[in-house]
């Protein structure tokens, strides 16, 4: 095992400072990208479901573009191409890949709120609709309640890839874990230590990321019955 | 008090009412029988517009249903509607499934709607269920909750689309129960059903529906002991 005792653990400590701050990077890109996401997940899926075309196309074309398209290929054109144009200026690797990611994020989200909605059975809406509910109080009270644990899971699985995509705004050097493991093997030239210290720290976040998301999914199991009621007069 | 002219439903080139023409009087009871495809339940669900109608016209109290300036939400509080899948709210408790309809859309206060969760439950039996939530519940005891949901919010007229053909034979007799106590009291129904003996038994008017037109109607007697329609008689040959 000659290749182990030439492992150098000091080219990762003399570069620490540039790792911590890679982490943190990473963590406010895909915290800030989530978020915003989400939001725009909400707006553009219901915007799917919208029999009116004016709101129905134009969130397909948004969420087919940024589907079918390589996140790569949409965070170097929103950096060198779309902000450049908009603003005159680049506005810095951060503005650009925040706005890439949650674009990316929404438009995947969305599909994923749409399917949970449409996943309830239709009699849901129907009951509540013929009790007199306008449509918005139904889905309200109604529909989203029910929806949103369906849709628990597959947020957590595009929480977890939105961590590990936000690597790839690396291109346009932002100083994320990536980034900073690049650096540390150009001035070293040694590649071993710092990317797999990179892939250990995504490792560990995204270990992180996945407990959070099983308590959630626990939380928000199966059964509506609260825990402590499941045993109480079965039938 | 529902008068009914013409009425057709199509799915696209598939035409599944062609033209009923029927009035229900307040108070009256009416069964509507026929085979499975015949049209029935849309043609019950064409009456609280949760089907579009194609052509004719529904008028309820006066007030005309397919008519864009209805509106149509308050006009389905007076129309309470039963489903064959009971379409329980499931991560409500029985309690809330009754109360959020008046709360919402009423603005009655909790208590209040409380208190009238409580005595509708007491009409179906299900008081001890009110803190259980519908998938604690058999099938029997979800549909009562679901006659108690729509009840809440007081309707004058009642739709049932087949209320007892997801049940469980031993079930079917509590629904019924419950559906005959509320007929006696002067409720205006009208039930899609295969239950021929509720029909006899319970009903003013019977309609058999076939192949999208009201076939025969008539009152239980002249239908079951003397139809005059040949699919009529063939269905009943088969069914009783």
């Amino acid at each position: 095992m000659e290749f182990l005792d030439n492992i150098r653990l000091d080219v990762i400590w003399n570069y620490r400072e540039l790792f911590i701050r890679g982490v943190g990077v990473t963590i406010a890109l895909t915290v800030i990208g989530y978020t915003i996401g989400i939001i725009l997940g909400l707006i553009f899926g219901i915007g799917k479901m919208s029999k009116r075309k004016i709101f129905y196309y134009p969130s397909k074309l948004y969420i087919d573009f940024f589907r079918g398209t390589p996140l790569l290929v949409q965070i170097l054109l929103i950096h060198l191409a779309v902000i450049p144009t908009i603003f005159g200026k680049s506005l810095g690797f951060f503005v650009s890949g925040i706005l890439a990611l949650s674009l990316n994020c929404g438009a995947y989200t969305a599909e994923i709120i749409r399917a949970g909605i449409q996943s309830l059975d239709k009699g849901q809406m129907e009951a509540a609709r013929s009790l007199g509910m306008p449509h918005g109080m139904a889905m309200k009270h109604i529909i989203l309640p029910q929806a949103l644990r369906r849709m628990v899971p597959p947020l957590g699985n595009e929480l977890i890839a939105l961590l590990k995509d936000s690597s790839l705004v690396t291109v346009i050097a932002a100083n994320d874990i990536l980034f900073a493991a690049k650096v540390v093997q150009g001035a070293t030239f040694r590649p071993w230590e710092p990317y797999i210290f990179a892939a250990i720290l995504y490792l560990c976040l995204t270990w992180v990321v996945t407990k959070i998301v099983a308590y959630v999914e626990k939380r928000y199991s199966t059964s509506y019955v609260p825990k402590k009621k499941r045993k109480l007069s079965h039938r | 008090m529902i008068k009914i002219t013409g009425l057709k439903k199509s799915y696209g080139d598939l035409e599944v009412l062609k033209g009923i023409d029927y009035n229900v009087k307040e108070k009256e009871v009416i069964c509507v029988i026929g085979a499975s495809g015949s049209g029935k339940s849309t043609f019950l669900r064409c009456i609280n517009l949760l089907e579009e109608i194609t052509d004719g016209s529904i008028y309820i109290d006066g007030v005309k249903v397919n008519d864009p300036q209805t509106n149509i939400n308050k006009l389905r509080t007076n129309v309470g509607m039963v489903f064959q899948q009971f379409n329980l709210f499931p991560h409500m408790t029985v309690l809330q499934n009754i109360t959020i309809a008046p709360r919402q859309i009423k603005k009655t206060a909790e208590k209040e709607a409380e208190r009238l969760a409580f005595e509708l439950l007491e009409k179906v039996g299900l008081s001890d269920k009110a803190h259980n939530y519908p998938e604690q519940l058999s099938g029997g005891q979800m549909q009562r909750v679901a006659i108690a949901r729509a009840l809440a919010m007081k309707p004058k007229i009642m739709l049932f689309d087949e209320p007892t053909s997801a049940l469980d034979p031993e079930m079917v007799k509590e629904v019924l129960d419950v559906m005959r106590e509320l007929a006696e009291e002067g409720m205006t129904m009208i039930v899609v059903t295969h239950e021929m003996g509720f029909a006899r038994e319970v009903a003013d008017r019977v309609l058999f529906i076939d192949g999208g037109y009201l076939a025969e109607e008539g009152t239980p007697e002249e239908i079951f002991q003397a139809p005059k329609n040949e699919r009529t008689k063939a269905f009943l040959g088969k069914v009783l």
